[in-house]
């Protein structure tokens, strides 16, 4: 019995000849498509020739059923109208009987060995580009017209003074949250106004520097690597090189000079929003302003300032030189800045983090 | 006399392990316009990369003025780049700096002239290629035919001998493609500025090209060289014929 479409493609088959017509359009032949294979796979052998005559149209997915089903039965196909025939023409079986390669397995040792060879290349391209930098640094120090510091201070706008509103509103609610969490239990012991020598020397000593260089990292280092990224894509890169211009010197060292100003800038006002933080909640408790302002003057040494500065200026570094290096390492393709981006604010972290603990056992050593 | 400013020497071509063109030789004359063609893959693109060292080549050289930008460092690699310009198949203009910013880029860089001056510079650039108007202009708020026009405005900043340019009709419509042709006609006549060209469009090569290069990918390498009419007219290759009149090779 003919299946029939509503755009009337439709299918018979008598004897050994399978008779096609009507319109076989992508919904006709949609619709004979399983029809036809499941009838013809059962009497396969019984197809001899494909009897187009009655075809009205084809487009490509009627082409495609003819095409499979004269592959499969190996059965001729006749009477197909000569502007159908042209079509049909374009493919030959053979170039699609031939075998494809299949896409090489890759086995566990292969890919952790892989890993392996790429965080190899990572950190040779990490210690050739501190090289560069090194030598842009010396040169640039004994020249500072070498910089160009119009950019500089628009990088600084753009990464420093537009970050003071996320970066205080977050320090000041450290401060904040840590006075709520240790006043309690410390109450219980009648201490409660190292509250504040606690918020104090965390804030300046390790939260204030590395809670900045964080958000840098994915506000700042991010942006770094997606604004030389897309330069990369459109040839931007090739283009300054071609003009003997020293990427590290134009793009790179801008942005590292802004990031070492800004990192220890907001650090500083970071520790200061966040001993608010505790002094509101202290004074909420009933202590004196003048009490806890003599608690942090007695107990915050200057040692302690210094030590969160240092590791801010060497986070500002390692935010601005990691956003930039995945910038310049960035590949071609639609994704490839987005990877950059991800990678920049991912490695960014860990050294970050990294960092700050060789910092720890450095100033424990030293008693610093 | 050969009076040629590049000359490019059984150059190989490619990329790490994958070698796209090998035994690539031949010589560009002084004001002489050259164009770089072949099918789709041959190389030509990879070809103009390793002419203005940007890539290393494997094997072979490159010279500029007699000077090779293959091994060339330092002072010497910089004068070697002064003395060329190049313009990419996108423009490659920075996006933050306008079009005279662009223009001045070079001028900052490589030389003392005083801010005024090379303004002024820029604008007279920027007006070779009838840009005069739009010095003010981020590369976004001008049309894709006026960033190509910038983009060698920029190149030519710095005076240079020779101006390499990828792909320059690359997405342009007839009429600003002709219009471009004219401008490399009217540099290279003007200030005898000597350009090696890649690009697809045929109109433009029988206007502008004294030689095509015709790169072949089954041999990787150099096919045929000599003018658009007598590679259309007289090539010994049915395909390089076929090819400049841009017609399809029967089955």
């Amino acid at each position: 019995m003919p299946v029939e479409t509503k755009e009337e493609a439709s299918y018979r088959q008598e004897g050994g000849v399978v008779h096609l017509s009507g319109r076989l359009d992508a919904e006709g032949s949609a619709r004979l498509w399983r029809t036809i294979f499941q009838r013809s796979h059962k009497k396969r052998d019984a197809v001899k020739s494909i009897d187009a005559s009655g075809l009205t149209y084809c487009d490509g997915a009627g082409i495609a059923l003819l095409f499979a089903l004269s592959r499969q039965t190996k059965a001729s196909i006749d009477h197909l109208a000569p502007e159908f025939q042209k079509l049909l023409d374009q493919f030959s079986s053979d170039s699609f009987d031939r075998p494809v390669d299949p896409p090489r397995k890759i086995s566990a040792i292969e890919k952790l060995g892989m890993g392996g060879a790429e965080f190899g290349r990572d950190l040779y391209d990490q210690v050739v580009f501190l090289g560069r930098m090194s030598v842009v640094s010396v040169r640039t120090f004994f020249r500072p017209s070498l910089v160009r510091w119009g950019d500089v201070w628009r990088i600084f706008e753009k990464a420093g003074v537009n970050a003071v509103g996320i970066v205080g509103m977050i320090g000041f609610l450290m401060g904040l949250i840590m006075a709520f969490q240790s006043a309690i239990p410390l109450k219980q012991f009648g201490v409660d106004i190292f509250v504040i020598n606690l918020v104090a020397l965390a804030m300046f000593r390790e939260l204030g520097a590395i809670m900045t260089a964080i958000l840098l990292a994915g506000r700042s280092g991010s942006a770094f690597a997606a604004e030389i990224g897309t330069m990369k894509v459109n040839e931007e890169l090739n283009a300054l090189k071609t003009m003997g211009i020293d990427d590290a010197r134009f793009l790179v060292a801008p942005r590292m000079i802004a990031g070492i100003i800004a990192t220890p800038l907001l650090s500083i006002y970071a520790n200061l929003m966040g001993l608010l933080g505790g002094f509101i909640v202290m004074m909420s408790f009933g202590f004196p302003f003048a009490a806890l302002y003599r608690q942090v003057t007695a107990n915050v040494e200057i040692s302690d300032i210094l030590s969160g500065l240092i590791k801010s200026v060497v986070f500002g570094v390692l935010v601005a030189g990691i956003g930039c290096l995945r910038g310049l390492q960035t590949r071609s393709g639609a994704t490839a800045v987005g990877d950059s981006t991800t990678r920049a604010v991912v490695s960014g972290i860990v050294l970050i983090v990294i960092t700050d603990a060789i910092f720890a056992v450095i100033f424990y050593v030293l008693n610093f | 006399m050969s009076d040629a400013i590049i000359e490019v020497k059984d150059l190989t071509a490619g990329y790490e392990d994958n070698v796209i063109l090998q035994g690539v030789s031949f010589e560009v004359q002084r004001s002489e316009i050259v164009v770089i063609l072949g099918g789709s893959g041959c190389g030509k693109s990879t070809l103009l990369k390793h002419m203005i060292g940007l890539y290393h080549p494997p094997k072979g050289d490159v010279l500029i003025n007699g000077k090779s930008i293959v091994h060339a460092e330092g002072e010497e690699l910089q004068a070697i780049l002064q003395s060329i310009g190049i313009t990419y198949q996108s423009g490659a203009l920075f996006g933050s700096l306008t079009l005279s910013e662009n223009v001045r880029l070079p001028l900052e860089e490589f030389t003392d002239l005083p801010s005024d001056a090379m303004d002024l510079i820029a604008k007279m650039k920027l007006s070779l290629v009838g840009l005069e108007a739009f010095t003010g202009s981020l590369p976004s708020e001008v049309s894709g035919g006026m960033q190509k026009r910038a983009a060698i405005a920029r190149a030519m900043a710095l005076d240079p001998q020779v101006l390499f340019l990828d792909e320059p009709s690359a997405g342009l419509d007839p009429i600003t493609s002709a219009e471009l042709d004219q401008l490399i006609l009217r540099l290279n006549e003007s200030l005898g500025i000597t350009f090696v060209i890649v690009t697809h469009e045929l109109p433009s090569i029988y206007t502008v090209a004294d030689r095509v290069v015709m790169l072949d990918k089954e041999i990787k390498g150099i096919a045929e060289i000599g003018s658009p009419e007598e590679l259309r007219d007289k090539s010994q290759h049915e395909w390089i014929r076929e090819f400049m009149k841009r017609e399809v090779h029967p089955a």
